[in-house]
């Protein structure tokens, strides 16, 4: 039984988090000619843009309903009104997913009715743009939820309901959003080639992958589309990854049928291994070569990594999902969870983490904890509290601003798990300690003698 | 007879090796190495082994005249750690090329090097090491190196061992030899003091002696000379004052323990500081060595008193590792390490040895193995990787103990394996060492990789999956989805 130590303290320090109207509006980034609008003041955009730019190096479209002090006042559904049909003109966008925020749902604005009026009022204006509602106010959840909530919102809101016909090899696949593009550009050929159609909701690959278009274009290019999203229900199968991807299946099961299987993380042999058989139970394909090569190469990869990973003490600060999917990874390496942070206490996921207890906090909890830890996991705002530890940083998750290519790095699948094995046995092997007389010298102050777990000795 | 094969006709007839002793004349002046196989050999050669013995001597620039692979290829490639200078990691070598060789400027190479060394770092001393091409085409290092120790005011010393002249084990002696010709004696120390000991052959390999050290400086003894590992150049230039000596691990540099006792009447005896028993017995070694050669014999109480307590200490730690490694079985495959007391101390903790190699143990060593193991069929003198695979693969071990080189025999095995030759990465002597050992043993054993690498993939073992699903039954919504279409074909569900 994990224990959930919830947060007491009032002042948070270094947050862990980053907004939930962050991760729907990135939800809908995975979407094709999707336009992003935060209902909330300008502040909340930008923010909330200029973290999208440090992490990607993208231009990325995310528009504002900016409120003022007036529309604060007397209500925000003029400007929801005035920014879809701006967008409608100026960008012409297949999808405006609005993101609402703590502006707004402090307020109490019945967005849902907002919306549904300027889209009675404008039918004609508005047709070929769906207009979908996430609400997202940012004092609850983060990233994890924002995502969950508004692939949610798009399946309700779009895709066609009731018992279709199911095509059989058509294969709907909701990714939690701790999948990177590569990630999910790689679960995309690994089901095909069992000859599966993927259809994956949202699809960060089309859009976030950095391709330079050859002309400009304001909306997002590349993601699932519209129409594809309008037809999840003619799926045999939905593929969920991440336990907060539950909800939005449990939405899709409920209004096509569209039966599904959660699997928690992708990342680590045995995960994988469940998939594979998964895919090849749905399609009757046999398990193709080049998926058991990449399984062979990840043995090999567990063999000679094991060495680095063996005793390790790791501190993890990530979302519920991705806390899950690097804690089970590293556990089943030989490592130890000395610390393991996240962000809240709502996610059923926290129990299966193979720590003591998790607690529910910021990144000044995890510099607290970590202490004498060999490695720290977390986003790039976890730097200072590593370079003040002395303990080395693995960045995961959402943000990564100062280094490139974190949308490109591999984490699920065979070739994904052996990638991780490899970064941190690097990242170990890079932060070796010379030995010292005075750390080996047997007379300086023991630690408890039957003590099993951590030696003094160890030296990466 | 060149000075080379002199000098290696005379290490190979070692008067203090009990092989040597054992042989008859003519034997004996064959020599103690077995002729190489081509093709089924293994191992470095001479200068290699000279290399290897020297090389920790840390503020040393080590210079190695040749063609580019002797150092380009081997270089910086050994764990032995430095508590100062680290010029000794810096790869110097004459690179010589084509052009040097055939127009002779490979001596003329060797002065200039040596010349920018002396300017670039400011060495204590240079060692020149000859290898196989520059001892052909007749390079006189040791004359090079005359002339740049006169005019450059350095120590510059000749290590005459290419490669071509045999195995790495005859490297280590003419390493030795070089030691013994040009650098001990040469310096005077003005502190000689009674309780000062040289421990040879001792390579502090991932600063394992600083385990023991403290324990020496506990019981008031000094360590004029480390040989090799952490020296610097003027310890080994005086360790000719010191009082007694150990002979550490292998006899590799046995010639150099008797001619010191030879020249300069320093007693040793071999020992080892792997295992508990061990390390207990080279301190009591010591002690009585300094106490033969005039140190007051209060040392002994004192010394008896500072093993047990530390006995005490390392076998409760061990103790705690009992319940994790009770009836664990370990085959050690090593040669360097003298394998008797680690297996005591293992076994001691319930392990069970199901064998060891005595490739490089002495008669005597063979001896307690024996007694220890009650079963002879365990020891081997070395196996084939095939054999060796077919052992592991068949989990007659839950571990295996041994050098780099069958580390992927045991790993594609799928079987635990631990470094315990040079290339290791964690600090194995003394009493804490061993408690180290045992720790890596234990993290090495249950690594939760060994239960996912040795199932087979699910699709590839059908009945084992159906079980795996049936007893997960119970399990959580995620997991019954997955049964209900794991179980079902692709008809089935299309038929939906």
């Amino acid at each position: 039984m994990v224990r959930i130590l919830r947060n007491t303290k009032s002042a948070a320090v270094n947050p862990l988090k980053s907004s939930q109207p962050l991760g729907a509006a990135f939800a809908f980034l995975g979407v094709e000619g999707a336009m992003p609008l935060f209902h909330g003041s300008q502040g909340c955009t930008s923010f909330a843009l200029v973290l999208f730019v440090r992490h990607f190096k993208e231009a990325i479209p995310l528009q504002t309903t900016a409120m003022d002090e007036v529309a604060t006042i007397l209500g925000g559904a003029d400007h929801l009104e005035e920014a879809i049909l701006n967008l409608k003109t100026r960008t012409k966008p297949k999808l405006i997913g609005v993101c609402t925020t703590a502006l707004v749902e402090t307020r109490g604005e019945d967005c849902a009715s907002d919306i549904a009026n300027v889209k009675l009022k404008h039918a004609e204006e508005l047709a070929g743009t769906e207009v979908v509602l996430a609400n997202t106010p940012d004092f609850g959840g983060a990233i994890e939820e924002g995502w969950a909530k508004a692939v949610a919102a798009m399946i309700e809101g779009i895709t066609r309901s009731g018992a279709r016909t199911r095509q059989p090899k058509k294969i709907a696949i909701l990714p939690g959003c701790n999948l990177t593009v590569a990630d999910v550009e790689h679960l995309r050929d690994m089901v095909e080639s069992f000859g599966l159609k993927p259809v994956i909701l949202p699809d960060v690959s089309g859009s976030l992958d950095g391709t330079v278009p050859d002309r400009w274009v304001t909306t997002t290019y590349g993601g699932t589309s519209v129409e594809e999203i309008r037809e999840l229900g003619t799926a045999a199968q939905c593929i969920v990854i991440g336990e907060h991807m539950r909800h939005p299946a449990k939405t899709l099961h409920g209004l096509t049928g569209v039966p599904y299987a959660v699997f928690q993380s992708l990342t680590g042999l045995k995960a994988v291994d469940r998939f594979v058989s998964l895919l090849s139970a749905v399609s009757g394909a046999a398990v193709p070569d080049g998926v058991r090569r990449h399984r062979a190469q990840l043995e090999d990869a567990l063999l000679d990594g094991h060495f680095h990973f063996g005793g390790k003490r790791i501190a993890i600060a990530a979302e519920p999902d991705q806390l899950y999917q690097l804690a089970t990874f590293f556990t089943g390496m030989g490592c130890e969870i000395a610390a393991a942070v996240t962000t809240t206490d709502m996610s059923k996921i926290l129990q299966k983490v193979p720590a003591d207890w998790v607690q529910i906090g910021d990144l000044g909890d995890l510099e607290v904890l970590a202490a004498g830890a060999d490695l720290l996991v977390t986003h790039s705002h976890g730097r200072q509290a590593s370079r003040r530890l002395g303990i080395p940083l693995m960045r995961v998750g959402f943000p990564i601003f100062d280094r490139l290519g974190s949308q490109h790095k591999l984490t699920i699948l065979y070739r994904g798990t052996r990638d991780l094995i490899f970064d941190v046995a690097n990242i170990f092997q890079a932060n070796q300690h010379a030995p010292t007389p005075e750390a080996l010298d047997p007379f300086r102050k023991r630690e408890m003698p039957d003590e099993l777990r951590s030696s003094p000795l160890t030296r990466h | 007879m060149t000075s080379l094969s002199a000098k290696i006709q005379d290490v190979f007839d070692e008067p203090a090796c009990d092989t040597n002793r054992g042989k008859d004349a003519k034997a004996r002046k064959q020599g103690c190495s077995k002729p190489l196989t081509p093709g089924a050999a293994a191992g470095g050669c001479a200068f290699d082994g000279a290399k290897i013995v020297l090389q920790p001597i840390t503020d040393v620039a080590h210079l190695v005249h040749a063609p580019l692979a002797c150092e380009g290829n081997s270089w910086d490639n050994r764990g032995a750690a430095s508590s100062g200078p680290t010029l000794w990691r810096t790869s110097f070598t004459t690179d010589l090329t084509e052009l040097d060789v055939v127009m002779g400027q490979g001596e003329r190479k060797l002065f200039r090097a040596i010349r920018e060394i002396k300017d670039t770092y400011a060495p204590p001393a240079v060692f020149v090491y000859s290898t196989c091409v520059t001892a052909l085409i007749g390079d006189d290092i040791e004359a090079v190196c005359k002339r740049a120790a006169e005019k450059f005011g350095l120590a510059v010393v000749p290590i005459n061992a290419p490669g071509l002249a045999g195995s790495k084990n005859l490297g280590n002696k003419l390493a030795a030899e070089a030691l013994l010709d040009h650098v001990i004696g040469t310096v005077e120390p003005d502190d000689a003091r009674p309780y000062d000991i040289n421990i040879l052959g001792e390579f502090n390999l991932s600063g394992e002696f600083w385990l023991v050290k403290p324990l020496l400086d506990r019981l008031g003894i000094r360590v004029r000379a480390c040989i090799p590992g952490d020296a610097r150049y003027i310890d080994v230039a005086s360790a000719h004052r010191a009082r007694a000596a150990m002979m550490v691990c292998s006899s590799a540099l046995i010639n150099l323990a008797r001619k010191m006792e030879e020249r300069w009447d320093i007693p040793f005896f071999e020992g080892s500081f792997y295992g508990i028993t061990d390390t207990s017995e080279a301190l009591r070694n010591i002690a009585e060595l300094l106490v033969k050669k005039g140190a007051d014999a209060e040392i002994l109480d004192r010394t008896e008193t500072l093993i047990a307590e530390q006995e005490a200490i390392a076998w409760k730690k061990l103790e705690a590792y009992r319940r994790r490694l009770q009836g664990k079985r370990v085959l050690l495959n090593t040669g360097g390490v003298k394998s008797w007391s680690v297996v005591h101390a293992l076994m001691e903790i319930g392990m069970e040895i199901v064998g060891t190699s005595v490739k490089k143990s002495t008669v005597e060593d063979k001896e307690r193995i024996k007694r220890i193991l009650k079963d002879e069929n365990h020891m081997f003198e070395q196996m084939a990787a095939r054999d060796l695979y077919a052992m592991l693969s068949k989990h007659k071990a839950d571990i295996m103990l041994s050098g780099g080189r069958t580390q992927f025999v045991a790993l594609k095995a799928k079987t635990p394996w631990l470094d315990i030759n040079q290339e290791r990465q964690h600090p194995y002597a003394g009493y804490d060492g061993m408690v180290e050992l045992v720790r890596q043993i234990d993290l090495a054993i249950h690594n939760p990789i060994w239960g996912q690498v040795r199932e087979p993939a699910p699709w590839d073992c059908q009945p084992a999956g159906e079980d795996d699903l049936a007893s997960r039954k119970n399990g959580t919504a995620t997991v019954n989805a997955f049964n209900e279409f794991a179980g079902a074909t692709a008809h089935r569900f299309s038929d939906r």
